[in-house]
């Protein structure tokens, strides 16, 4: 029997006091997402259950206990604590999948601070832009992404602490760095938990639109009580389950679901760090006996790509529960995993924005595959006419996906940016930016985004960071990026390009400029296609109509261009 | 032969790594996460331009270029053809 039960008598009366009461959560008391997730799993005689279970590239393998991770984030909060880091104070987390990523997680938190965990692929400008937002005073990273960090850091005043957690004594320390072992470092058995209260701010991640800069979307404490219910009730937790979440805890997937929904259970959880590779994770799987798997459908599409052989090298025996997120869960994919594992991948829908699952299919559900399911309960989740922002009953009919506000983990504002957040609510509700149908029985079908932000493996890429980056590259006159169809990863980047004079196409020119991006922004914006062409198309007050271009890339009808400029 | 393989393993480093890594011919490349899946795209592109060749996508998987004598041998067989 799943966690969730039925969904008839789950929606019955649904609040979500439930989850504050299996979190012993009283109204107005002290909510700390980094005790919950640690000292408080050990209050429960829980301190000597595995919580994570670590795997790094060439075999590397390490193992933390639930006291293990109580004590380290102790360590951490009381060393930044030492340094002056104080409440709402925001700390960067730029490392790979390491146990410190994880476990600085916690540590921030333990001490009222900001964490903004972001991508370590992401090159020095994206990791600028960011800092330079958040007015990041500290930053924990790796020697491997300290070169990124130092070429920025001159240019942002506030970041004080370069924290390396792998310093060696063979490298120079530079202005501002600190070197900081975790495992040389004093345990700290008791660090006083900054009381913070449920509207405290507790995560500030990073996503991005179609026009202006990435902005920062701002979590509280209090997220944690979505976050546990859906962990619990979607991805179906159990006790002894063993759990791989295969997002990078730089994205929201990674903290919501990937730290702060299993450790909140106490639930054992899995990280791979390393590349993908359709063996080493069909061999992970194996290895830890992996119980309950969350990914991503471009993942789930290269392993499909990879074939059916490899699958049956291995003991996936153990696979209980399957659910995916990111990105349209396409229905070949849904078949193929009944197929493969015997078991269908359960889609989940939600944003950086919600915090947590708002739509999906539910564990013991009917699974109607290619649909993103149904509204979690105590979530009113609605189809809006995209004219009169009114919800559309007729079933089948496109609209915009919206809800209405009032969530624990709705974000609480965009860093910095009250305009922004105010643009994302119509006539009381909050708007997603993606368009959907809802059939006769309540399930949600995906169309497609709202607006120009491209979904590439799931992460969202904004064409107007992308067209910035590629003015600065010295070939370049004017750009347009759009979404290009892609069978892997649904979506890839797209830059249409008319040249400077004194440059001329070149396929090196193309591979140049691809480079440029990738190091300059991230591998997930450089650009997969390169189009040379003359003009690109603007309406005659001068600006780029990008859907001209999009509508090309995917063989859509063109639509009105009555006021596209004439030559 | 060797003048090839040197030439994509420069390129490795000079564009994925980080300053002061190193890699053999036999370093893993995409299972070490030294190239990701998306960038592996502009490894391909390097490839396709600096040997005239063609490379399917159904050919430029993950596994066929985990490290440069992996790469070499899919190029040679576009190259030859």
């Amino acid at each position: 029997m799943s966690n969730f039960g039925l969904y008839k008598e789950r929606i019955k009366d649904f609040d979500w006091s439930i989850a504050e009461a299996e979190l012993e959560y009283r109204d107005g008391s002290v909510l700390n997402i980094g005790w919950y997730c640690s000292d408080r799993i050990c209050l429960q005689g829980k301190g000597g259950k595995t919580a994570l279970i670590y795997e790094g590239f060439g075999g590397i393998k390490k193992k933390y206990t639930f006291n293990d991770i109580r004590i380290a984030g102790n360590i951490i909060g009381d060393f930044l604590r030492k340094l002056g880091i104080k409440s709402e104070d925001r700390v960067c987390l730029f490392m790979d999948r390491i146990p410190e990523l994880y476990l600085s997680f916690l540590g921030v938190l333990k001490i009222g601070a900001i964490v903004q965990p972001l991508f370590s692929a992401f090159g020095d400008e994206s990791l600028f832009i960011r800092l330079e937002n958040a007015q990041t005073r500290a930053i924990i990273t790796q020697s491997k992404h300290l070169s990124k960090v130092r070429k920025i850091r001159d240019r942002l005043p506030f970041l004080e602490f370069i924290i390396i957690v792998d310093h060696t004594s063979t490298k120079k320390s530079e202005s501002r760095e600190i070197a900081f072992s975790l495992h040389d470092s004093t345990p700290v058995e008791n660090l006083e938990i900054f009381p913070s209260s449920a509207e405290s701010p507790s995560v500030l991640h990073y996503t991005s639109g179609t026009t202006g800069q990435p902005k920062g979307v701002k979590h509280v404490h209090y997220s944690i009580i979505a976050q546990y219910l859906t962990a619990k009730w979607v991805l179906d937790l159990q006790k002894d389950d063993i759990y791989w979440c295969t997002a990078d805890p730089g994205w929201v997937t990674g903290t919501s679901y990937g730290i702060i929904g299993p450790w909140s259970l106490g639930i054992t959880q899995c990280v791979l760090d390393a590349g993908f590779s359709a063996q080493a994770w069909y061999k992970f799987i194996s290895d830890y006996k992996i119980t309950v798997w969350y990914s991503a459908p471009t993942a789930i599409r290269s392993l499909m790509k990879a074939g059916d052989e490899i699958v049956r090298e291995f003991d996936l025996s153990s696979l209980r529960h399957l659910a995916s997120v990111g990105e349209p869960l396409n229905s070949e994919a849904v078949l193929w995993s009944i197929k493969m594992f015997g078991k269908p991948f359960h889609d989940t829908f939600w944003q950086t924005e919600t915090g947590c699952i708002m739509i999906t299919n539910f564990p013991g559900m009917k699974v109607k595959p290619g649909s993103m399911g149904r509204s979690f309960p105590g979530i009113t989740g609605v189809v809006l006419d995209p004219q009169k922002y009114e919800p559309i009953t007729e079933p089948g009919k496109i609209g915009l996906i919206a809800f209405r506000p009032g969530w624990p983990s709705m974000m609480r504002n965009y860093w910095n940016n009250e305009e922004k957040y105010r643009e994302k609510f119509i006539n009381g509700w909050y708007l997603s930016g993606d368009r959907a149908s809802i059939d006769n029985e309540g399930y949600f079908w995906f169309i497609g985004r709202d607006d120009d932000v491209i979904n590439t493996g799931g992460h969202l890429v904004s064409p107007f960071e992308v067209e910035s980056a590629l003015l600065e590259h010295p070939a370049v006159g004017e750009s347009a990026v759009v979404a290009k169809p892609d069978d892997i990863n649904m979506e890839v980047v797209k830059a249409f390009i008319t040249l400077k004079p004194g440059f001329y196409p070149s396929p090196d020119l193309e591979l140049e400029i691809m480079n440029f991006v990738r190091k300059k922004l991230s591998p997930l914006a450089m650009p997969q296609a390169v189009e040379f062409i003359e003009k690109l198309p603007k309406t005659r007050s001068g600006k780029i109509m990008r859907r001209v271009l999009h509508a090309k890339e995917w063989g859509e009808e063109i639509g009105d261009i009555s006021t596209l400029e004439n030559d | 032969m060797e003048d090839i393989k040197e030439l994509v393993r420069e390129y490795v480093i000079r564009e994925y790594l980080d300053e002061g890594e190193e890699i053999t011919y036999d370093s893993p490349l995409i299972s070490s996460g030294y190239v990701d899946s998306f960038s592996m795209v502009s490894l391909l592109v390097f490839l396709e331009n600096k040997f005239k060749i063609k490379i399917p996508p159904e050919k430029a998987t993950p596994e066929a270029f985990d490290s440069v004598n992996k790469i070499i041998e899919l190029v040679n067989q576009y190259i030859m053809k």
